[in-house]
């Protein structure tokens, strides 16, 4: 994906993120988030190796590598921000004190269950992480994903055929050409991309989709 | 910005409704937030469920709270310190409930709900009188009783200092049961000696993360 395209996405969700929230964001393209986050609202970002409050990336010869974020960058971290343990960095996921994380996903499905860490092929080696934690505890899970795959299939799909992270788990899903929201069984077309249009986005989606409710931009 | 400290005690016990479930911190009187205590007297809300190490001593404070005929009932360890008169009298009279928990597993079933853990299995209390009735289950050999989390809507206790993203540390003793309390509860409200600005309390010493504290009023 063109680097354009990433940070319109990263745009698209900082933007739905309110004042005051908890917030985790995952590995990958997740992390651009933090760079668009508004500075004039106070957001907490926690990141699952024990740090909780607000930073950015460590300006190039001043990294302090025992200061990292969960994608193993260096940060700098503003006044406020406090460390912790990993047992109690998983408690405030586990618990239920995290307003929402953004992830990354190989599929997600129309009832909102997540795939995203192992495509279940034999020579592929997964790995879990924090993901598992972070699907069932978050309060809202948001994925930033591509909205097709490396061979244009439809990452959004009737029901996931990789191994799953969590069951019912997703409430948002943002793409290059859509966001979505899910519930009850439904996915709702709620904003297109520029030059986007509903016809084509439904062309391009393993799954019916609701436009009832598409802003305009 | 987010600011959560509160102007007054009053303001900050004001939401507390009607058959809530509260932790209220303290190890006898070290930790317990008789400030908040107080002013939960004066807002009056009723049919209370209290967790707390201790059901009170004296006439003020959790006794006061107590006595005012606030509190359904009690999950406490140890009901019976000196000049614990007033639980002894409502308990005799049938107009108090108590759930007696072993300390370890008082602090552990905090713990698990603010860590969003089912339940644990733990040996205390294995074969008495306290684990009647509860699942059990041998692992490797020794005999373990299947224990609950404890869920609590509001947490009052006593910190020594803050800020205004509700970061804590505490003094000494009075930690206690504080951090647990904090991570059980859905709305902690922490009574402070001093309010700090952003950044003064180092960021390796806090004890309890703002993310565990919805309000914070000073003492």
């Amino acid at each position: 994906m063109k680097e354009n395209i990433r940070i319109e996405i990263a745009r698209r969700v900082a933007r739905d993120i309110p004042e005051g929230a908890y917030v985790n964001l995952g590995i990958g393209l997740p992390t651009l988030v933090a760079n668009h986050l508004p500075r004039d609202k106070e957001i907490f970002l926690h990141s699952e190796n024990g740090v909780l409050g607000r930073w950015q990336a460590a300006p190039v010869g001043e990294e302090d590598w025992d200061m990292i974020n969960a994608g193993k960058e260096a940060i700098q971290i503003d006044p406020g921000s406090v460390f912790f343990h990993h047992a109690d960095s998983f408690a405030m996921m586990r618990g239920g004190h995290i307003d929402i994380c953004v992830l990354g996903a190989f599929q997600v499905s129309q009832s909102g269950d997540l795939a995203n860490w192992h495509t279940g092929k034999a020579d592929a080696i997964p790995g879990v992480g924090g993901a598992m934690d972070l699907a069932i505890g978050a309060k809202k899970v948001f994925v930033m994903m591509e909205h097709l795959d490396k061979t244009g299939v439809s990452k959004l799909v009737r029901e996931c055929t990789y191994p799953l992270t969590g069951l019912r788990c997703v409430s948002r899903v943002y793409t290059e050409l859509a966001t979505f929201e899910l519930a009850d069984g439904q996915v709702k077309v709620v904003e297109l991309a520029d030059d986007v249009s509903a016809e084509y986005l439904q062309e391009v989606t393993a799954l019916g989709l609701d436009f009832s409710a598409v802003q305009s931009r | 910005m987010i600011n959560k400290i509160s102007l007054s005690m009053a303001a900050a016990v004001a939401a507390i409704e009607d058959g809530s479930v509260i932790a209220i911190g303290g190890f006898g009187g070290a930790g317990q937030p008789e400030e908040l205590i107080e002013a939960l007297i004066d807002q009056g809300a009723k049919d209370l469920t209290i967790v707390s190490n201790n059901a009170g001593n004296g006439e003020t404070g959790l006794a006061g709270l107590l006595k005012a005929g606030r509190v359904r009932k009690i999950l406490c360890s140890f009901p019976r310190m000196s000049h614990s008169h007033v639980f002894e009298s409502l308990y005799r009279a049938g107009k108090i409930e108590l759930e007696l928990v072993p300390q370890g597993n008082l602090a552990e079933r905090l713990r698990a709900a603010g860590c969003g853990i089912g339940g644990f299995y733990t040996p205390t209390g294995y074969g008495t009188l306290l684990a009647e009735g509860k699942e059990t289950k041998q692992i490797d050999g020794k005999n373990y009783v299947f224990e609950l989390p404890i869920h609590v809507d509001y947490a009052l206790i006593n910190a020594e200092a803050g800020d205004r993203w509700g970061n804590l540390v505490y003094r000494k003793t009075a930690r206690n049961f504080g951090p647990v309390m904090a991570m059980a509860s859905k709305h902690t409200i922490a009574s402070v000696a001093r309010i700090y600005e952003l950044g003064e309390l180092d960021p390796e010493v806090v004890v309890t993360p703002g993310i565990f504290v919805k309000t914070l009023v000073l003492r």
